[in-house]
């Protein structure tokens, strides 16, 4: 297990992983529960037990739509989307790790794909 | 009339003109006075909610700043930018070192460590003009149309920051569509997402998430939907494969206050 992996993540995501009881309730609400190789509960576990190389190089971190249902959802007041999100910062973050480049993106266009959709990717996906 | 700090947005000045121009002509019918601050940049479209980042956050703090230095409330339509803009307040009225950080780099005449009142649009139209008030300047109701309300998740959730509503049983579109004769119609995908910037990555998904919300709505007998977002619009509209008409909610406001002819001239 890599600490000081861990501590970034804990830093940057802000939440506190112990406070989750493993209802499974955030992941239950997932609208990409389908999508994910691993799930909103399962990334607040293996954040808490230090397993984050393992999220980093899964897909699963590009396929949360930021929509805070497992934030507002929680029981616990853990915010899921708050750590999947601080280990996908910690992905494309890295050198040449940037999931979607500016130069793929007039290939992803149509007429009407509003603006928003392209900075968000942008937002999501690269550094 | 009351004067509001006025943030489009990037989308709203593209594909999203419909309802930038709506919201413009009804918002004067009403008696608000919607001003524009010259050097607003875009939001980014999602909040980046990491304590590590600050640049992301720049642009909506400088515009909850313009708001501030002209002594008024800040209004948005998109669902996104109010989403990004008002967990910025949130947490930058919060956390004393992103406060800090911020300002750090922004160099402000005066720090900004929140205080911008936010209204979305349609909180605008219920705690300023009131849906009462709205209601009596109807001159086209929507009598008799079953109107479905989509929320989708970024106008109501983190609640917390986002403090509109009910973020599980929300009722201001519906109160909306009330006011301008509808009847809404509740359906249990309303707060639910659409699958929103997924487009770009994973179509299929997006298909799946618009589908699923396209399908609710009609299966409660919805003849349309309405959103504030246009990220949303696209989904429902082009993902969805349903042949539900969609469209802002502006839109339908300035129809039934009689504008939308007066505005497409
Ligand atoms: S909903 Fe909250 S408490 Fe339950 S598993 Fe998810 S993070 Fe843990
Ligand atoms: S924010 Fe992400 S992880 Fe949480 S419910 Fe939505 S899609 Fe799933
Ligand atoms: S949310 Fe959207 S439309 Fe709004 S300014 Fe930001 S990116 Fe552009
Ligand atoms: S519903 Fe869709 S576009 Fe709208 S706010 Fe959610 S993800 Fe965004």
């Amino acid at each position: 297990m890599n600490k000081n992996l861990k501590e970034q993540v804990l830093r940057s995501g802000g939440v506190n992983v112990l406070k989750c009881m493993r209802c499974g309730k955030c992941s239950g609400t997932c609208p990409s529960y389908g999508e994910m190789e691993y799930h909103p509960h399962q990334f607040v576990y293996m954040v808490e037990k230090g397993d984050i190389e393992t999220l980093m190089k899964s897909e699963s971190i590009y396929k949360c739509l930021t929509c805070f249902a497992c934030v507002d959802r929680c029981p616990r007041g853990v915010e899921p989307a708050k750590v999947v999100e601080a280990v996908r910062l910690a992905a494309v973050r890295q050198q040449g790790n940037n999931h979607l480049e500016p130069s793929e993106i007039p290939a992803l266009l149509d007429e009407d794909l509003p603006q928003q959709a392209i900075v968000t990717a942008m937002r999501k996906y690269a550094k | 009339m009351e004067t509001f700090t006025y943030y489009p947005g990037c989308t709203l000045r593209t594909k999203a003109k419909d309802l930038d121009t709506y919201a413009r002509v009804s918002a004067e019918a009403l008696g608000i006075k919607l001003e524009e601050p010259a050097d607003w940049q875009c939001c980014g479209g999602a909040y980046t909610t990491a304590k590590d980042e600050i640049a992301t956050k720049l642009s909506a703090v400088r515009v909850l700043n313009s708001a501030k230095e002209a002594e008024t409330p800040l209004i948005t339509v998109c669902s996104a930018c109010h989403n990004v803009i008002k967990q910025t307040e949130y947490d930058i009225s919060r956390d004393e070192e992103m406060a800090s950080k911020v300002n750090n780099y922004l160099g402000l005449s005066e720090p900004y460590t929140g205080g911008t009142k936010v209204y979305h649009y349609l909180e605008m139209l219920r705690d300023v003009v009131g849906f009462d008030k709205l209601k009596e300047k109807v001159v086209n109701p929507f009598t008799g149309r079953k109107i479905a309300a989509y929320y989708g998740c970024l106008l109501l959730r983190p609640a917390k920051a986002l403090a509109m509503d009910d973020p599980e049983n929300p009722t201001i579109i519906e109160d909306f569509i009330r006011a301008i004769g509808g009847t809404p119609v509740i359906y249990a995908q309303r707060n639910e997402c659409c699958g929103g910037y997924i487009t770009m990555e994973d179509k299929a998904q997006a298909q799946k998430r618009s589908g699923a919300v396209m399908g609710s709505a009609k299966d409660m007998g919805a003849e349309m939907v309405i959103t504030a977002c246009p990220l949303c619009l696209y989904n429902l509209k082009k993902n969805s494969g349903s042949d539900l008409p969609v469209y802002y909610f502006t839109e339908l406001l300035a129809e039934a206050l009689g504008l939308k002819e007066a505005s497409n001239e």
